[in-house]
Protein backbone atom coordinates (compact mmCIF):
# COMPACT_ATOMS: atom_id res chain seq x y z
CA UNK A 1 0.00 0.00 0.00
CA UNK A 2 1.75 3.42 -1.13
CA UNK A 3 2.30 5.95 1.59
CA UNK A 4 0.46 9.12 1.43
CA UNK A 5 3.23 11.63 -0.01
CA UNK A 6 2.03 14.09 2.24
CA UNK A 7 3.47 12.48 5.67
CA UNK A 8 7.25 11.24 4.78
CA UNK A 9 8.56 8.59 6.90
CA UNK A 10 5.54 8.03 9.25
CA UNK A 11 3.35 5.31 8.43
CA UNK A 12 -0.71 6.96 8.10
CA UNK A 13 -2.93 5.70 10.90
CA UNK A 14 -5.17 4.70 7.81
CA UNK A 15 -2.43 2.42 6.35
CA UNK A 16 -1.43 0.97 9.92
CA UNK A 17 -5.13 -0.38 9.53
CA UNK A 18 -5.78 -1.36 6.25
CA UNK A 19 -2.58 -3.43 7.00
CA UNK A 20 -4.22 -5.00 10.41
CA UNK A 21 -7.52 -5.85 8.19
CA UNK A 22 -5.43 -7.45 5.40
CA UNK A 23 -4.25 -9.95 7.72
CA UNK A 24 -7.55 -10.94 9.50
CA UNK A 25 -8.65 -11.56 5.92
CA UNK A 26 -5.51 -13.71 5.17
CA UNK A 27 -6.28 -15.30 8.45
CA UNK A 28 -10.13 -16.11 7.84
CA UNK A 29 -9.45 -17.18 4.26
CA UNK A 30 -7.09 -19.74 4.69
CA UNK A 31 -8.71 -22.80 5.89
CA UNK A 32 -11.88 -22.11 3.44
CA UNK A 33 -9.61 -22.20 0.57
CA UNK A 34 -6.96 -24.42 1.54
CA UNK A 35 -8.52 -27.66 3.20
CA UNK A 36 -10.12 -29.97 0.92
CA UNK A 37 -12.39 -32.77 2.48
CA UNK A 38 -10.03 -36.33 2.84
CA UNK A 39 -11.95 -38.44 0.59
CA UNK A 40 -11.68 -35.79 -2.31
CA UNK A 41 -7.79 -35.53 -1.01
CA UNK A 42 -7.79 -39.44 -1.58
CA UNK A 43 -9.47 -39.20 -5.12
CA UNK A 44 -6.89 -36.53 -6.04
CA UNK A 45 -3.63 -38.78 -4.58
CA UNK A 46 -4.71 -42.01 -6.46
CA UNK A 47 -4.93 -40.12 -9.51
CA UNK A 48 -1.14 -38.26 -8.47
CA UNK A 49 -0.25 -41.93 -8.05
CA UNK A 50 2.94 -40.19 -6.02
CA UNK A 51 3.47 -37.34 -8.10
CA UNK A 52 3.28 -33.88 -7.23
CA UNK A 53 1.06 -31.36 -8.96
CA UNK A 54 2.37 -28.05 -10.04
CA UNK A 55 -0.87 -25.42 -9.55
CA UNK A 56 -1.47 -23.70 -12.85
CA UNK A 57 -1.22 -24.62 -16.48
CA UNK A 58 -5.38 -24.89 -16.46
CA UNK A 59 -7.89 -22.47 -17.18
CA UNK A 60 -10.79 -23.73 -15.00
CA UNK A 61 -14.03 -21.75 -16.30
CA UNK A 62 -16.71 -22.01 -14.19
CA UNK A 63 -19.58 -19.58 -12.98
CA UNK A 64 -18.40 -18.03 -9.49
CA UNK A 65 -22.65 -17.91 -8.75
CA UNK A 66 -24.33 -21.07 -9.84
CA UNK A 67 -28.20 -20.18 -10.24
CA UNK A 68 -28.77 -23.74 -10.33
CA UNK A 69 -26.73 -26.67 -9.19
CA UNK A 70 -27.98 -28.70 -11.19
CA UNK A 71 -26.74 -27.78 -14.61
CA UNK A 72 -23.88 -25.86 -14.10
CA UNK A 73 -21.28 -25.09 -17.32
CA UNK A 74 -17.87 -26.49 -16.65
CA UNK A 75 -15.02 -25.70 -19.30
CA UNK A 76 -11.37 -26.87 -19.02
CA UNK A 77 -8.52 -25.83 -20.95
CA UNK A 78 -4.77 -27.13 -20.51
CA UNK A 79 -1.81 -24.95 -21.83
CA UNK A 80 -0.56 -27.95 -24.56
CA UNK A 81 0.78 -28.57 -27.74
CA UNK A 82 -0.60 -31.57 -28.05
CA UNK A 83 2.01 -33.16 -30.11
CA UNK A 84 2.27 -36.96 -29.69
CA UNK A 85 5.97 -36.64 -28.09
CA UNK A 86 4.08 -33.74 -25.17
CA UNK A 87 0.13 -34.05 -24.87
CA UNK A 88 -2.55 -33.76 -22.18
CA UNK A 89 -3.64 -37.31 -21.67
CA UNK A 90 -6.36 -36.84 -19.33
CA UNK A 91 -8.19 -33.85 -17.08
CA UNK A 92 -10.09 -35.42 -13.89
CA UNK A 93 -12.49 -33.02 -12.25
CA UNK A 94 -13.21 -33.53 -8.66
CA UNK A 95 -16.59 -31.59 -6.99
CA UNK A 96 -15.30 -31.57 -2.94
CA UNK A 97 -18.86 -31.30 -0.98
CA UNK A 98 -20.92 -33.47 -3.58
CA UNK A 99 -21.92 -37.10 -2.69
CA UNK A 100 -19.54 -38.63 -4.73
CA UNK A 101 -16.28 -36.21 -5.13
CA UNK A 102 -15.51 -37.50 -8.36
CA UNK A 103 -17.13 -35.78 -11.36
CA UNK A 104 -15.44 -36.55 -15.06
CA UNK A 105 -12.64 -37.69 -16.48
CA UNK A 106 -11.53 -36.54 -19.91
CA UNK A 107 -9.47 -38.69 -22.02
CA UNK A 108 -7.26 -36.48 -24.34
CA UNK A 109 -5.16 -37.77 -27.43
CA UNK A 110 -2.57 -34.86 -30.00
CA UNK A 111 -5.68 -35.24 -32.85
CA UNK A 112 -7.82 -33.07 -31.04
CA UNK A 113 -5.38 -30.02 -31.57
CA UNK A 114 -6.60 -28.65 -28.70
CA UNK A 115 -6.67 -29.97 -24.69
CA UNK A 116 -10.04 -28.54 -24.32
CA UNK A 117 -13.26 -30.04 -23.15
CA UNK A 118 -17.04 -28.14 -21.96
CA UNK A 119 -19.66 -30.12 -20.26
CA UNK A 120 -22.25 -29.49 -17.49
CA UNK A 121 -22.25 -30.65 -14.19
CA UNK A 122 -24.35 -30.72 -10.71
CA UNK A 123 -23.20 -29.39 -7.57
CA UNK A 124 -25.08 -30.07 -4.25
CA UNK A 125 -24.15 -26.77 -3.16
CA UNK A 126 -21.14 -24.50 -2.75
CA UNK A 127 -17.97 -25.94 -3.00
CA UNK A 128 -14.69 -25.89 -4.36
CA UNK A 129 -13.83 -27.69 -7.87
CA UNK A 130 -10.33 -29.29 -8.54
CA UNK A 131 -9.22 -30.22 -11.75
CA UNK A 132 -6.05 -32.27 -12.36
CA UNK A 133 -4.35 -32.82 -16.20
CA UNK A 134 -2.16 -35.67 -16.67
CA UNK A 135 0.72 -34.64 -19.20
CA UNK A 136 2.52 -37.56 -21.59
CA UNK A 137 5.52 -36.37 -19.90
CA UNK A 138 4.49 -37.34 -16.74
CA UNK A 139 3.99 -33.67 -15.40
CA UNK A 140 0.70 -33.41 -13.35
CA UNK A 141 -1.29 -29.65 -13.12
CA UNK A 142 -3.86 -28.62 -10.74
CA UNK A 143 -6.38 -26.02 -10.44
CA UNK A 144 -9.40 -25.15 -7.92
CA UNK A 145 -12.08 -22.92 -8.15
CA UNK A 146 -14.70 -21.89 -5.57
CA UNK A 147 -18.43 -21.91 -6.69
CA UNK A 148 -21.23 -20.40 -4.85
CA UNK A 149 -24.32 -22.25 -5.82
CA UNK A 150 -28.03 -20.74 -4.62
CA UNK A 151 -30.24 -23.97 -5.47
CA UNK A 152 -28.10 -27.39 -5.08
CA UNK A 153 -28.26 -29.75 -7.76
CA UNK A 154 -28.11 -33.22 -6.28
CA UNK A 155 -31.04 -34.34 -4.17
CA UNK A 156 -34.99 -35.23 -5.36
CA UNK B 1 -35.15 -50.77 -15.85
CA UNK B 2 -32.69 -48.55 -17.58
CA UNK B 3 -34.37 -45.31 -19.06
CA UNK B 4 -34.45 -44.78 -22.53
CA UNK B 5 -31.56 -43.15 -24.20
CA UNK B 6 -33.02 -40.82 -26.48
CA UNK B 7 -31.46 -39.25 -29.97
CA UNK B 8 -28.26 -38.25 -29.61
CA UNK B 9 -27.54 -34.59 -31.23
CA UNK B 10 -24.40 -33.50 -33.19
CA UNK B 11 -23.41 -30.27 -33.75
CA UNK B 12 -20.08 -29.61 -35.81
CA UNK B 13 -19.28 -28.29 -39.50
CA UNK B 14 -19.52 -30.37 -42.46
CA UNK B 15 -16.57 -28.68 -43.47
CA UNK B 16 -13.07 -27.75 -42.48
CA UNK B 17 -9.60 -26.43 -44.17
CA UNK B 18 -6.52 -28.43 -43.29
CA UNK B 19 -5.13 -27.96 -40.06
CA UNK B 20 -8.13 -25.84 -38.71
CA UNK B 21 -9.22 -26.83 -35.03
CA UNK B 22 -12.94 -27.43 -35.11
CA UNK B 23 -15.23 -27.75 -32.15
CA UNK B 24 -17.59 -30.72 -31.80
CA UNK B 25 -20.60 -30.57 -29.62
CA UNK B 26 -23.07 -33.32 -28.63
CA UNK B 27 -26.00 -34.03 -26.98
CA UNK B 28 -27.87 -37.25 -25.45
CA UNK B 29 -31.29 -37.17 -23.87
CA UNK B 30 -30.53 -38.92 -20.63
CA UNK B 31 -32.10 -38.36 -16.95
CA UNK B 32 -28.94 -39.35 -15.25
CA UNK B 33 -30.41 -40.81 -12.66
CA UNK B 34 -27.57 -40.49 -9.70
CA UNK B 35 -29.53 -43.09 -7.45
CA UNK B 36 -30.13 -40.13 -4.40
CA UNK B 37 -33.57 -39.58 -5.28
CA UNK B 38 -36.61 -41.06 -4.08
CA UNK B 39 -40.03 -41.62 -5.87
CA UNK B 40 -43.31 -39.68 -5.11
CA UNK B 41 -44.28 -42.91 -2.71
CA UNK B 42 -40.58 -42.82 -0.84
CA UNK B 43 -38.99 -45.38 -2.66
CA UNK B 44 -35.50 -44.93 -3.85
CA UNK B 45 -34.84 -44.57 -7.58
CA UNK B 46 -31.83 -46.48 -9.09
CA UNK B 47 -28.97 -44.80 -9.94
CA UNK B 48 -28.87 -44.99 -13.76
CA UNK B 49 -25.95 -43.15 -15.97
CA UNK B 50 -24.45 -43.14 -18.86
CA UNK B 51 -21.06 -43.54 -17.72
CA UNK B 52 -18.83 -43.72 -21.12
CA UNK B 53 -19.08 -41.29 -24.21
CA UNK B 54 -16.45 -41.91 -26.94
CA UNK B 55 -15.68 -40.31 -30.01
CA UNK B 56 -13.78 -42.31 -33.14
CA UNK B 57 -12.86 -40.81 -35.87
CA UNK B 58 -11.88 -43.25 -38.79
CA UNK B 59 -12.11 -46.06 -35.95
CA UNK B 60 -9.47 -44.48 -33.71
CA UNK B 61 -10.33 -42.82 -30.59
CA UNK B 62 -9.83 -39.28 -30.41
CA UNK B 63 -12.15 -38.48 -26.79
CA UNK B 64 -13.90 -39.73 -24.21
CA UNK B 65 -15.63 -38.72 -21.00
CA UNK B 66 -16.00 -41.49 -18.18
CA UNK B 67 -19.17 -39.31 -16.66
CA UNK B 68 -19.97 -39.71 -12.60
CA UNK B 69 -23.39 -39.08 -11.30
CA UNK B 70 -22.44 -35.58 -10.77
CA UNK B 71 -23.00 -34.81 -15.17
CA UNK B 72 -26.23 -33.32 -15.39
CA UNK B 73 -29.09 -34.68 -17.37
CA UNK B 74 -28.90 -34.74 -21.07
CA UNK B 75 -25.42 -34.96 -20.67
CA UNK B 76 -23.43 -32.32 -22.88
CA UNK B 77 -19.88 -32.51 -24.37
CA UNK B 78 -17.87 -30.31 -26.36
CA UNK B 79 -14.48 -30.91 -27.69
CA UNK B 80 -12.22 -29.89 -29.95
CA UNK B 81 -10.82 -31.52 -33.39
CA UNK B 82 -7.91 -30.58 -35.80
CA UNK B 83 -9.40 -31.61 -39.03
CA UNK B 84 -6.26 -33.26 -41.30
CA UNK B 85 -8.15 -35.57 -43.76
CA UNK B 86 -11.43 -36.12 -44.73
CA UNK B 87 -13.70 -38.97 -42.86
CA UNK B 88 -15.95 -40.11 -40.47
CA UNK B 89 -16.74 -39.57 -36.90
CA UNK B 90 -18.75 -42.71 -34.84
CA UNK B 91 -20.10 -41.12 -31.56
CA UNK B 92 -21.03 -43.54 -28.85
CA UNK B 93 -22.78 -43.39 -25.46
CA UNK B 94 -22.77 -45.98 -22.65
CA UNK B 95 -25.07 -46.63 -20.04
CA UNK B 96 -24.74 -48.05 -16.65
CA UNK B 97 -26.88 -51.78 -18.23
CA UNK B 98 -23.81 -51.54 -20.66
CA UNK B 99 -26.46 -50.13 -23.71
CA UNK B 100 -24.80 -48.42 -26.40
CA UNK B 101 -26.31 -46.15 -28.75
CA UNK B 102 -23.80 -44.68 -31.47
CA UNK B 103 -24.35 -41.39 -33.88
CA UNK B 104 -22.44 -40.72 -37.15
CA UNK B 105 -20.99 -37.45 -38.77
CA UNK B 106 -18.96 -36.82 -41.74
CA UNK B 107 -16.13 -34.40 -41.92
CA UNK B 108 -15.22 -33.05 -45.35
CA UNK B 109 -11.43 -31.48 -45.24
CA UNK B 110 -9.79 -29.65 -48.10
Amino acid sequence: MPRSPTAPGRPARRDVLAGAAGVAIVLVARPAAGALAPRTEAAIAKVLAGRTAVEGGIALTLPAVAENGAIVPLTVSVESPMTPEDHVTAVHVFADRNPDPEVVVFRFTPALGRAEATTRIRLSEGQTVIAVAERSTGAVHLARREVAVTVGGCGG
Amino acid sequence: MAAPMGRPRIAMPSSAKPGEVIEIRTLIAHPMENGHRRDASGAPIPRDIIRLFTASFEGTEVFRAEAHTAISANPYFAFPFRAERSGSFTFAWTNDAGTTVTATARLRVG
